[in-house]
């Protein structure tokens, strides 16, 4: 005898996968049992994805990206801002939290990819899962990027403007391609609206396709773990890894308490501190976009500040072409590069656990030199800042492409058989 | 979490700790006086009336609604008698009859929209209430520019002081001084020359009224996000409780 319930869920099962999916992913997916605190941060990137794609649902309800000015002498756009700010009932907390998900999701990124380095994630099998992850940074960049032009203030317009000029240092096509993206001849109403065009629909379906591509990958071949040992090498007689457990209700319930500890942290800056110190909502950006009034200090907001300080480290033209171009490649590099980590490194261990004390020493400055350049890149430059971002810039690169050598002549421990859980 | 992963986030807070002190930040220095931001419903009403009688004729605040100010105790009635001198209806925006283009003809610069003046004036050196607050107490005589008024704050701004029957005349004696790194910096001590209808004391008062009218106007929501953001970590936090427990009930047969 089935129960009416039964009968449903095996209708569904005879058309869709649903009880083979539940299974799969979920209930007889099976966790190393030794994740950490690190742990926590793929899971919560996947739930700041969603609060931006439920709060930029609403806030498209009312914003408008219209350059035009309005009556009082204010443009639209900006205007309708400060509209969702006052007048639409819990606009402003709305507003706040996409604005303040902004900054956590690249938090929690950041983090999610320190932990990929520090046990080795990227590691064979999971090199794929790696690329997809790397892709999703750049998806997020992007959609990062164009989300904020739109509250149309001055630091939108002119970083905007900054950035985009950028891409005119390539050679031959710069100035069509600048031209291109943005559809006029300065940052204008066609540039708003392309941006709120992709930043809506474009990027962020690509965005959660590449998620899907990375759990789907990531489900394939199981996950790492602090220890960087293979738990599928060591199963019981029903082929279930011995140290594994299944991810629901035991990975469920833990992410929970990590989803709540998250979410402490990010309302007290949504309602106590929803402008950052002015690192999550920039001061300049409460003026409205002036074309005829350039900022003295034009800075990007903080998660791009590491990159644009290798971009602004280049100084030297190379080979009869402008410096920028160089920045320019040098900046797209420093990105791309951290897609080829599965195969710089060649330690025979997975884990820091049981790297020598080289790749400690390197990982330990590689950080200090990111943070610095992240900190430069807020400040204006001056010719002491430029050999620091310099000098940082060689250590970021250094970093990855001296690891095929470091990487092997360190002194690793051997990797213990089964995880280390206590 | 392991002592492993606390000792590599010891490692990288300290990193960020020590780097600003190393790579410190240089630029034109700007003194701003400590501003006295007060919620008081009084002080915003005395703030609000002289936001309407001097502001309000060349500066809009066109995000803001008139029966907002409801919100700072006042009567929809006493809005409309005293507060409402263009506007017809309550629920219209603080918008001025003075267009942009004519505006910058007349100005140099069109005055610009005052709803959110306070927060885009912040800046590393204070608060954008401490902006507006010693920008409004700095004006003095300078017969070189074009409104006879000159500011220490916002030099060669465009406004005049459109408070000076309020402080008085002040004039500056302009000295130069030595920054202590081999550059000069340019002092300037302002005296007041004729007095106006308030006292120092009343002025400084006044002006901080003005400024705390101005910071509510910037996000009148501001107090009542932080009350419910009480409630919201407290609820968290009894979430958190439950979570952990849970999460341990689960656990305990994991070896």
């Amino acid at each position: 005898m089935t129960t009416k319930a039964e009968a449903v869920i095996n209708w569904i099962d005879e058309r869709f996968p649903l009880t083979a999916s539940i299974k799969g992913h979920l209930t007889e997916y099976y966790a190393p049992k030794n994740f950490n605190f690190w742990y926590f941060f793929g899971s919560l990137a996947l739930m700041v994805l969603v609060i931006q794609i439920v709060t930029g649902i609403f806030l498209v309800m009312h914003y408008k990206p219209d350059a035009s000015l309005n009556a009082a002498g204010v443009p639209v756009a900006f205007a309708s801002v400060e509209y969702i700010m006052r007048d639409v009932p819990g606009g402003w907390l709305i507003r706040y939290m996409h604005s303040t998900g902004a900054s956590a999701f690249f938090i929690v990124v950041y983090l999610h990819m320190f932990r990929g380095l520090l046990y080795g994630s990227y590691r064979k099998p999971r090199e794929l899962i790696w690329i997809f992850g790397v892709l999703i940074f750049l998806a997020l960049m992007a959609e990062a990027f164009m989300g904020y032009l739109l509250p149309w203030g001055q630091m939108s317009f002119w970083g905007a403007q900054v950035i985009v000029n950028l891409f005119s240092a390539i050679p031959v096509i710069g100035p069509d391609l600048s031209l291109v993206i943005r559809g006029d001849y300065v940052v204008s109403d066609a540039t708003l609206n392309r941006f709120f065009s992709f930043h809506v629909i474009a990027v962020p379906l690509v965005l959660i396709g590449l998620v899907a591509a990375h759990i789907v990958a990531l489900h394939e071949v199981g996950s790492n773990n602090p220890d960087g040992v293979e738990i599928k090498k060591k199963k019981d007689a029903n082929g279930i890894p011995l140290d594994g457990i299944p991810f629901h209700p035991y990975y469920t319930v833990k992410d929970i308490v990590g989803v709540v500890a998250f979410l402490f942290v990010f309302t007290a800056i949504v309602f106590f501190a929803p402008e950052g110190g002015g690192y999550f909502l920039e001061f300049n950006n409460f003026i409205p976009a002036d074309p005829l009034k350039t900022p003295p200090h034009i800075a990007p907001v903080w998660y791009f500040t590491p990159f644009y300080s290798v971009l602004r480290a280049v100084t030297y033209p190379l080979f009869g072409i402008d410096a920028k171009f160089w920045g320019v490649v040098a900046m797209g590099a420093a990105v791309v590069i951290i897609a080829f980590l599965p195969w710089l490194d060649r330690s025979p261990v997975k884990s820091i656990r049981y790297k020598g004390p080289i790749f400690k020493a390197v990982l330990a400055v590689f950080v200090v030199a990111f943070v610095i350049l992240g900190y430069l890149g807020v400040l204006p430059p001056t010719p002491g800042r430029t050999l620091v971002s310099q000098i940082c810039s060689v250590i970021y690169f250094g970093f990855f492409l001296l690891m095929p050598w470091y990487s092997k002549m360190d002194q690793c421990k051997p990797e213990p058989e089964r995880v280390n859980f206590k | 979490m392991n002592s492993r992963g606390l000792k590599m986030i010891k490692k990288m807070l300290l990193a960020s700790v020590l780097i600003p002190a190393a790579v410190s930040a240089s630029g034109p220095e700007l003194h701003l006086d400590k501003a006295p931001v007060s919620t008081d419903p009084a002080a915003l009403q005395h703030g609000a009336k002289l936001f309407v009688n001097y502001c309000l004729n060349c500066h809009g605040a066109s995000y803001v609604r008139y029966n907002r100010l409801t919100e700072i105790g006042l009567s929809t009635d006493s809005i409309k008698d005293n507060l409402m001198f263009t506007a017809e209806k309550v629920g219209e925006q603080m918008t001025i009859a003075m267009r942009p283009a004519e505006a910058k003809a007349w100005f140099g610069a069109a005055p610009p929209d005052l709803s959110v003046i306070a927060r885009s004036r912040a800046s590393e050196f204070g608060s954008g209430a401490d902006w507006l607050y010693t920008y409004l107490r700095t004006f003095y005589r300078d017969p070189a520019r074009p409104t006879g008024w000159n500011n220490v704050v916002f030099e060669n701004v465009g406004m005049p002081h459109i408070l000076y029957e309020l402080q008085g005349e002040q004039v500056a004696k302009i000295s130069e001084k030595d920054d202590g790194h081999g550059g000069k910096v340019k002092e300037v001590n302002l005296e007041l020359a004729k007095p106006g209808k308030l006292s120092k004391d009343e002025y400084d008062k006044a002006v901080g009224d003005l400024v705390s009218y101005l910071v509510w106007m910037g996000e009148p929501v501001a107090e009542k996000r932080k009350a419910i953001g009480k409630v919201v970590l407290a609820a968290l936090a009894g979430l958190f409780v439950l979570a952990f427990a849970l999460k341990k009930n689960y656990w305990k047969d994991i070896h």
